[in-house]
């Protein structure tokens, strides 16, 4: 007796056109208009998790744990400014603009990032009253755009960031989207409520280090030489964008790479322009050393920090604190599966709504709507926040601990080794069981 | 000259003692000498004094100021007057690129030319050139007035928001959504007050007002290609 029935093939989809990418055609093609949305680099690129931290053994000895001291303060912006910025730990709180986000946001940023002892920052769209009176220390950011900006909010910030670029979208501007144009955002931003907001992509009175120099030299002389001035730049060209920021005279670079989150972009700008922030780190503390300015000039580094190993391998790569922005808005309630329901009439669910820009975030954060902006207790967040912060405090000092460090600032390159090649390339240390670092003495 | 005019010879002192002078000061004048093309030369003014510049400077002459009146005897270099909050600047010569840049109030007259980006993303300034303007003038321009007796250069008031302009003489063209507009009796009596103010004597009824078009205002497939 012979088997008549043929064995069929499993059905196969194409590994070029998945799901996702069908359904952004078939999006495109419905709506015209080019996916926007919030956040950085969702795809998988090298990233932290592709280090280890060797620790101690018997070569070095590490630590007691919570018994043997070991520092977490940093000082930003000691090349120039009558007042750096001293932090009790090296985690800051990134550029996020009053617009995107609500003011009672803004607040618990600020309420949280002070109980833990950093500094928080403004974002595109000026200086609120809710976040500066809630902020011991407060970076005000110098945008393109110059929404809100004028020199009273200046002399009262604690720092300057003049912003050139960031992570999610090097030489992009923004647009806030005109349904959250509430009539406070309009006012703010001198425009009328209800319009999309175009944000610039570069400033409007300078171009070239030449000219940042200059700008500098202004806003210094405003501020009256107190303050430290920071100049922010997307991953592109992480060596010579730091160079060139050092040569125009910053006290403090940040380094922003592409899973840097923003409030709204184009999608495929997100995903396909700029650098992992993995491999910005080295370049960028390459042009500090080249320039004998490590240390005196301070390199912050942003995008996808997520927990205190992610930022003790940021320090051990050369880097002085880092930033976060998305890690924080998580902290505070962004994206919380207790609003499940809510996200899934949003077509989505907790963990990947990244509509931002459409005003409808169920945390209430991500808002001007004045029923959804209810829900959210900036004081409850500014605890949470600050948890968070202590948290990756501690884990950022575990790490240290282990590695015989009584400053976190003293971990380095060799406290690490890198799971796969391409981590061991952008990173410049070896790959794991090997001495091998990719692209070193030209092998 | 007024026998109670403080004299800073920037030949003598540098620049952060200058700034720092006129900063903290209060009321009076001050007349500055020797510029010669200094950068930042009275930014950050807060108060009502009066300062006299002989000569040309650099970069972002009265960058920022708040309530001063600045003349400036002589021209001036990029960002003159760059977000101006308040108070008044005048440049009795030319001035360079982003003239009143990002500005939000106050009044900037320019009797000479002015190069290009004049008021660019401008949030309320006054801006009179008596000359001519340079490209892409007024671009992204929120909010105010650019009043030009001249001619204008390309793409005058690209992606114009809400700002008002006034050309009396040629426009070599317009940016995306900015349209010619009527003139109305609102729009005369602003004029007036503007050129009353900057000193011109032109007549308003020689101007043709330019404004938003206000196409793209929200974004629409359709327009793309003035994106």
């Amino acid at each position: 007796m012979t088997d008549t029935k043929k064995p069929n093939t499993v059905p196969r989809k194409p590994w070029t056109f998945d799901d996702y990418t069908n359904s952004e055609i078939r999006r495109a093609a419905a709506t015209g208009i080019y996916d926007i949305r919030g956040g950085g680099s969702k795809r998988r690129i090298p990233h932290f998790d592709d280090l280890v931290f060797l620790g101690a053994s018997v070569s070095r000895y590490p630590l007691e744990g919570y018994r043997e001291k070991c520092e977490t303060k940093v000082v930003l912006g000691t090349r120039y400014a009558k007042r750096p910025i001293e932090l009790d730990i090296p985690i800051t709180i990134a550029g996020m603009s009053f617009g995107s986000l609500s003011g009672a946001a803004k607040e618990a940023l600020g309420r949280g990032a002070t109980a833990a002892g950093t500094s928080t920052t403004t974002g595109d769209g000026g200086m609120t009253e809710e976040e500066r009176g809630h902020s011991e220390k407060l970076v005000y950011q110098y945008l393109p755009s110059r929404y809100g900006m004028n020199p009273d909010d200046l002399r009262r910030a604690d720092a300057i960031e003049v912003v050139v670029g960031q992570g999610a979208k090097p030489g992009g501007g923004g647009m806030l989207l005109g349904q959250k144009i509430s009539d406070r955002v309009a006012q703010m931003r001198n425009l009328p409520k209800g319009i999309d907001q175009r944000s610039a992509c570069r400033h409007p009175d300078w171009t070239g280090p030449d000219d940042l120099a200059i700008k500098i030299l202004e806003l210094r002389e405003i501020t009256g030489w107190q303050i430290p001035i920071y100049v922010k730049v997307g991953g592109a060209r992480p060596y010579y964008d730091t160079a060139l920021a050092i040569k125009a005279g910053a006290d403090v670079v940040v380094l922003d790479g592409m899973q840097g989150g923003t409030a709204a972009t184009q999608e495929v700008f997100i995903e396909h322009v700029g650098q992992p922030t993995l491999a910005c780190i080295r370049p960028a503390v390459q042009a500090l050393q080249d320039l004998d300015m490590h240390r005196e000039v301070q390199l912050v580094v942003s995008g996808g920090v997520r927990n205190g190993a992610d930022v003790a391998k940021a320090l051990a790569l050369g880097a002085d604190a880092v930033s976060i922005g998305t890690a924080a808005l998580i902290a505070i309630g962004d994206n919380d599966p207790i609003w499940e329901e809510e996200y899934n009439d949003l077509g989505t669910t907790a963990g990947a709504y990244d509509d931002w820009h459409e005003g409808r975030d169920p945390a209430g954060i991500t808002t001007q709507d004045e029923a959804l902006m209810q829900r959210f207790d900036p004081i409850v967040g500014g605890r949470r926040l600050s948890n968070y912060l202590k948290v990756m405090a501690l884990e950022v000092q575990t790490m240290a601990r282990a590695c015989g460090k009584s400053h976190v600032l003293n971990l380095e390159p060799e406290d690490l080794c890198a799971l796969t090649v391409e981590a061991a390339a952008m990173s410049g240390v070896p790959l794991a069981g090997t001495s091998w670092v990719p692209g070193k003495d030209n092998y | 000259m007024s026998a109670a005019m403080k004299t800073i010879d920037l030949a003598q002192t540098d620049l952060r003692n200058l700034n720092a002078s006129l900063q903290q000061s209060k009321s009076g004048q001050w007349q500055v000498t020797n510029p010669k093309g200094s950068h930042a030369l009275a930014v950050g003014l807060m108060y009502p004094i009066e300062v006299a510049v002989q000569g040309s400077t650099g970069y972002y002459c009265a960058g920022m100021n708040q309530e001063a009146t600045v003349h400036v005897y002589g021209s001036v270099g990029p960002g003159v007057a760059e977000n101006m909050m308040s108070g008044t600047v005048i440049v009795e010569g030319d001035a360079s690129q982003y003239a009143g840049a990002t500005a939000h109030g106050g009044l900037l007259v320019i009797k000479g030319n002015a190069s290009s980006r004049c008021g660019i993303s401008m949030k309320g300034i006054d801006i009179v050139v008596q000359g001519n303007i340079g490209h892409m003038s007024a671009f992204m321009a929120q909010s105010g007035n650019l009043v030009v007796l001249g001619d204008a250069g390309d793409a005058l008031g690209d992606s114009l928001y809400e700002a008002g302009l006034f050309v009396r003489g040629e426009v070599k063209s317009l940016g995306a959504d900015c349209i010619e507009k009527e003139m109305r009796d609102e729009h005369i009596v602003t004029l007036t007050d503007l050129l009353t103010r900057s000193g011109s004597d032109a007549k308003p009824e020689e101007f043709k007002r330019y404004g938003s078009a206000r196409k793209l205002y929200n974004f629409n497939i359709d327009n793309a290609s003035a994106y």
